[in-house]
């Protein structure tokens, strides 16, 4: 594996310090259980490869679903598994909230000086993550040569656009699931199977789904807009349903209002947190 | 014995303290249903009617047993335990007259009962409204709880071997990654194991996965019957045995490895 980013290296603002020290701490610490560290790595490369496993086993079965063939899939699945390792690998962290919020602990984190969520976000990083992306590049170079879209600037934009709106989509989606912890204490299965099942969905080809299921999926949590939508207009496939194919183009709006969501729901979590008597 | 009768109520009753988490859980599991029943049967569809002996129907029971099963069987691989074992607080479980696997086992496996009571029987009531067909003759039902707990036992006892490899490693967050890769996978939880390649399918028949969620489900749903779904019962019995015994014999060592630092 390549040598991760050194962090305390990087210049760093003032301000962000405290950030950097902890991050740089986590980082060491991470690699101290040295045999854990290297089975961790492996292990989040074989769950970006099951996954990969899983679509495939699917398209064995039929020549195409959804109007997507499998190189086409392919390129779906490896745009939507980098941006969710790289936000996983930044925020993933946040589904350790409800630990925090049963033992109590989370209390030490509002007698520091700096914002909860901040102190949350940069409480870990999760060096494994980078192994996994490994798994989601090599499905996005694929699809796209298999796939073979005509490059020219705008195709290029689009992949660009893609690829940071959907990293940044899929965070805002461990930020709400994080603020509605708040009020569930222990439901982590039940964020991790939106956080999870939000990836999930956003590898299928959104044109199959119903109405009602494009409405949650497609809207409210914008997981089609995380690799589907800019891979229809990317190849000039035909839209479905409630989504024309020039939606792909719509990623910015996506995050926003994924973000607005997210950050709406940390806010009201954190104003009904009582403490846990830690 | 009777102590175990306790934890397992104990189990069951901390789970149902937290209402609100069971009422997401069954939210989020209906969800997920509706993309897999999606996106499945579309598979079926574009293959003609049937996959691997599946049809629309078979593939709706399939979708929502399993989604129903999904919140009483450890796939995931965490457990108290496997923390406990971590930052040393299992020398007090070991200072009591319990036995470790036995406790640790018994107090998981009455959450999952209360999640199955919660979260399963809505989750197929669900699948009901959604046009699921069920079998009509009572024998898949008879067998069907049978195996079903016997799934949940085994899935906790597995998880149980992944966190005594604790007492070498300390750290198990990577063993419990891999198993929870392994064991969605090989169980069928996203794609039923019959639509596997042969090899693939021989593979995952080889690991005691397919006994945590495929076969009762197979039973359940009817898809197999008579000598068929009792040589599936008789593989969880002989999976079980062989897990608590490792178990068993990795408590026993992990015990005269485990070094407790501070105090």
């Amino acid at each position: 594996m390549a040598d991760p980013v050194d962090v305390s290296r990087v210049a760093w603002p003032a301000g962000l310090a405290p950030y950097r020290v902890v991050l740089a701490a986590r980082m060491r610490a991470q690699r101290s259980h040295r045999a854990s560290f290297r089975v961790d790595l492996v292990g989040s490369m074989l769950v970006g490869l099951v996954e990969l496993a899983e679509v495939w086993v699917l398209y064995r079965n039929v020549p195409s679903l959804g109007g997507l063939r499998l190189h086409q899939v392919i390129l779906v699945f490896g745009i939507a598994d980098v941006c969710f390792s790289l936000a996983d690998m930044v925020v993933g962290h946040c589904d350790e909230l409800p630990t925090y919020l049963r033992a109590g602990t989370l209390d030490v984190f509002y007698l520091r000086p700096q914002p909860l969520l901040a102190q949350l976000v940069t409480s870990d990083i999760s060096l494994r993550r980078l192994a996994r992306a490994l798994v989601g590049v090599t499905a996005l170079v694929a699809g796209l040569v298999l796939a073979g879209p005509g490059w020219s600037p705008s195709a290029v934009l689009l992949v660009a656009m893609a690829l940071v709106f959907g990293t940044l989509t899929f965070a805002a989606m461990f930020v709400l699931a994080a603020g509605v912890q708040f009020f569930l204490v222990n439901g982590a299965e039940m964020t991790n199977a939106f956080v999870y099942g939000g990836r999930y969905a956003a590898t299928q080809p959104a044109s199959l789904w119903s109405r009602p299921l494009q409405a949650v999926f497609a809207f409210a949590f914008p997981m089609a807009f995380t690799a589907y939508l800019p891979v229809v207009t990317l190849l000039g496939l035909p839209g479905a349903g409630w989504l024309p194919s020039w939606l792909g183009w719509c990623t910015p709006l996506a995050a926003l209002w994924a973000w607005s969501a997210a950050l709406l729901a940390w806010r009201t979590g954190v104003r009904h947190y009582q403490g846990g008597g830690g | 014995m009777r102590v175990y009768w306790r934890l397992l109520a104990a189990g069951f009753a901390q789970q149902s303290a937290y209402r609100l988490a069971a009422l997401g859980g069954l939210l989020a599991n209906a969800t997920f249903g509706l993309l897999k029943v999606t996106i499945l049967g579309a598979t079926v569809t574009a293959a003609g009617g049937t996959v691997a002996g599946y049809d629309a129907d078979a593939i709706g029971a399939y979708v929502w047993l399993s989604q129903g099963l999904l919140g009483s069987v450890n796939l995931y691989g965490r457990s108290v335990v496997a923390t406990r074992i971590k930052d040393g607080d299992v020398v007090v479980d070991l200072l009591r007259p319990l036995d470790l696997q036995a406790s640790s086992v018994t107090t998981e496996v009455g959450a999952a009962l209360f999640n199955l009571l919660l979260r399963g029987l809505p989750s197929v009531a669900i699948g009901l409204l959604a046009g699921m067909v069920l079998p009509t003759t009572p024998a898949p039902y008879a067998l069907g709880v049978v195996s079903v707990l016997l799934a949940v036992v085994l899935s906790f006892a597995t998880v149980y071997i992944v966190a005594t490899s604790g007492f070498w490693l300390v750290e198990t967050r990577g063993l419990q990654i891999l198993y929870m890769v392994g064991s969605g996978f090989f169980a069928g939880l996203f794609v039923p194991i019959s639509l596997f390649p042969a090899w693939l399918l021989m593979l995952a028949q080889a690991t005691p996965f397919p006994s945590m969620l495929m076969y009762p489900v197979d039973i359940l749903s009817g898809r197999t019957q008579g000598t068929a779904a009792l040589l599936l019962v008789a593989a969880q019995v002989g999976w079980l045995t062989v897990v608590l015994v490792a178990g068993h014999l990795l408590t026993r060592a992990g015990r005269r490895r485990l070094e407790v630092q501070g105090g």
